[in-house]
């Protein structure tokens, strides 16, 4: 296998992983945790196409990609701390009165 | 195989264990110290891969400050909290063979597709700091400047969401 295909199917695998645990999961916290090895797969695709290009570019947007999530988990983590404090509980399905 | 693809391998085995795992573990720290070695997994194949500017940032940003954070906020949080006792949704099933058909799906449309030898991957010859930073701060540093606007909207939304909580419990 090549190196590259390598790479970019285990980004895959990865994002793919992500988004299963996104899915399956009852956790909240878990669910956010899952959403970050999204963005840990997205990234490493990126970053293998832009060492491949030779390109700093995709280095720059990974970074910024990184400040992004980090802002991402600064919100999330004080809403899920609103939620545990409101319900007692973590679990994704207390919440389902959410839903339109 | 010389010694640098075995060690991109193991890199690659170990990260994507640790995924795995983070979908198996039942309770929320192991599932976040799954993460975390997955996260220094893909470090090390970014600094295999010659990029080593973003192999520091991936360690001191995401493991050093993200999920320290998560695991902070993991211990504060209660652990007989009952959804720690069930692992899966009731999506559990129709989650599982979706993963396969979007995983079987997107390896073949995407791996199958992608140049082969003439870009093959070039260990070690990736792009230093210099070229980065000119990158960064000549081209980009309007999109640099708007991060620190998006990291301050973040900051007063997490205080908004405090107050919210405030206000209702007194």
């Amino acid at each position: 296998m090549d190196k590259t295909q390598l790479l970019i199917a285990l980004a895959l695998a990865l994002f793919s992983l992500g988004l299963v645990g996104v899915i399956v999961r009852r956790n909240l916290l878990v669910m956010l945790m899952c959403m970050e090895l999204m963005l840990n797969g997205v990234n490493l695709s990126l970053v293998t196409f832009a060492q491949q290009a030779g390109a700093a570019v995709g280095a720059v947007l990974v970074f910024l990609i990184f400040v992004v999530a980090t802002a991402e988990i600064a919100i999330a983590i004080p809403i899920v701390l609103l939620l545990a404090r409101r319900r007692h509980t973590l679990d994704a399905d207390a919440y389902a009165d959410l839903k339109g | 195989m010389s010694g640098t693809d075995l060690l991109l391998w193991f890199f690659a085995a170990a990260s994507l264990a640790g995924g795995v795992l983070m979908l198996v573990a039942r309770h929320p720290m192991r599932v976040a110290l799954a993460l975390i070695g997955s996260m220094i997994s893909l470090a090390g194949i970014y600094a295999i891969l010659g990029v080593h500017v973003i192999a520091v940032f991936q360690v001191l940003i995401y493991v050093g400050a993200v999920m320290v954070f998560m695991v902070y906020v993991i211990m504060l949080l209660d652990t007989r909290d009952p959804a720690q006792k069930r692992r899966f949704s009731a999506l559990a099933i129709p989650g599982a063979i979706g993963f396969v058909l979007l995983l079987g799906g997107l390896v073949y449309g995407v791996v199958g597709e992608l140049p082969q030898a003439a870009v093959a991957a070039r260990p070690g010859q990736g792009f230093g700091l210099t070229e980065f930073a000119v990158a960064f701060l000549n081209e980009y540093w309007l999109h640099f400047e708007l991060t620190s606007v998006l990291l301050l909207a973040a900051v007063v939304a997490a205080v908004a969401v405090i107050k919210a909580s405030r206000g209702d419990h007194g």
